[in-house]
């Protein structure tokens, strides 16, 4: 099975490479462009047997930093 | 005082922090490797230098914190060893959650590399025992990802307890309260981004580092 994992800063916490992002789209002539987040997709070939509290144990310890992260995990 | 200094691949200020540390304890450091499940018995101070453990790959300091190595560091830090994590080394500590919080990238997005004046906030700490509380000192910061974060509650209670130990005097990388290094509930943890091992000697352009080293060894010999 495989799993996309997909990390974003939480709201509120500062994400100086969507501003930057952001800015370079205004630049380009692109309007209309409201706040850019950045995030990570992480994706993981996994044993199909894996129980949700192990794919969760996995984002927790080591994915996702929940001090300033959230994640997303998407089955396929 | 028996030290070590803690190296991961991708580390680049450990010789930087072994010189340092042997010019003020007279001792050379051991040196552990990543690898290493176990640390020297008796050690009086763990070091975690500066560089990019593990390539800084998925979050800095998020890899080196999983080390086997690290979980020996935990477990010493928790038995009250004194532990300083210096820049990545900081990154660490906060990935191991034995200091609250996280760095993330620099407002700025520039990689700030310059001397620093820093407030001391607290001179009762093992670590900051020869500076005096309100005094300004000057230290080098070299890094891409000290924006110091935590909540709310968070600032409130480690600023109500005494924790912040070094603040910055200007904005440098747009750290919550301006934070440059905090220590932990017990006060034998400090993490900082500034780098105190490059102002050790009058040819450093200073020594205001130096006297960080010295008030431990004071402390812990």
């Amino acid at each position: 099975m495989k799993l996309r994992i997909v990390v974003t800063l939480k709201n509120g916490v500062l994400d100086p490479q969507g501003k930057a992002i952001e800015h370079a789209l205004g630049s380009l002539g692109f309007s209309g462009v409201g706040e850019v987040r950045v995030g990570k997709l992480i994706e993981l070939d996994v044993a199909d047997g894996i129980t949700d509290t192990d794919i969760d144990a996995m984002c927790t310890k080591l994915l996702a930093n929940t001090v300033i992260e959230n994640y997303r995990v998407e089955k396929q | 005082m028996k030290t070590a200094v803690i190296v991961f691949p991708g580390s680049n200020c450990d010789r930087d922090l072994a010189v340092a540390i042997e010019s003020v304890t007279g001792r050379k450091p051991e040196m552990v490797w990543h690898g290493e499940s176990d640390l020297p018995d008796g050690l009086g101070l763990i070091a975690l230098p500066g560089g990019f453990s593990y390539g800084d790959y998925l979050r800095c300091g998020a890899i080196a914190a999983r080390s086997p190595v690290v979980r020996a560091v935990v477990e010493a830090a928790n038995r009250g060893v004194p532990v300083i994590g210096i820049c990545n080394g900081f990154q660490v500590l906060t990935e191991t959650g034995l200091l609250p919080g996280a760095l993330m990238r620099n407002e700025g997005l520039n990689f700030v590399c310059r001397d620093v004046d820093l407030t001391v906030e607290n001179s009762q700490s093992i670590f900051t025992s020869r500076y005096d509380a309100g005094e300004t000192i000057s230290i080098p910061v070299a890094h891409h990802d000290g924006n110091y974060f935590a909540d709310a509650d968070t600032l409130d209670r480690i600023e109500g307890e005494g924790r912040v130990a070094f603040r910055y005097a200007g904005s440098v990388n747009g750290s919550a309260r301006q934070i440059a290094g905090i220590v932990n509930a017990s006060g034998n943890v400090l993490g900082m981004m500034p780098h105190p091992e490059r102002k050790i000697e009058a040819a450093h352009g200073g020594t205001d580092g130096r006297r960080l080293f010295e008030g431990l060894l004071e402390a812990v010999a």
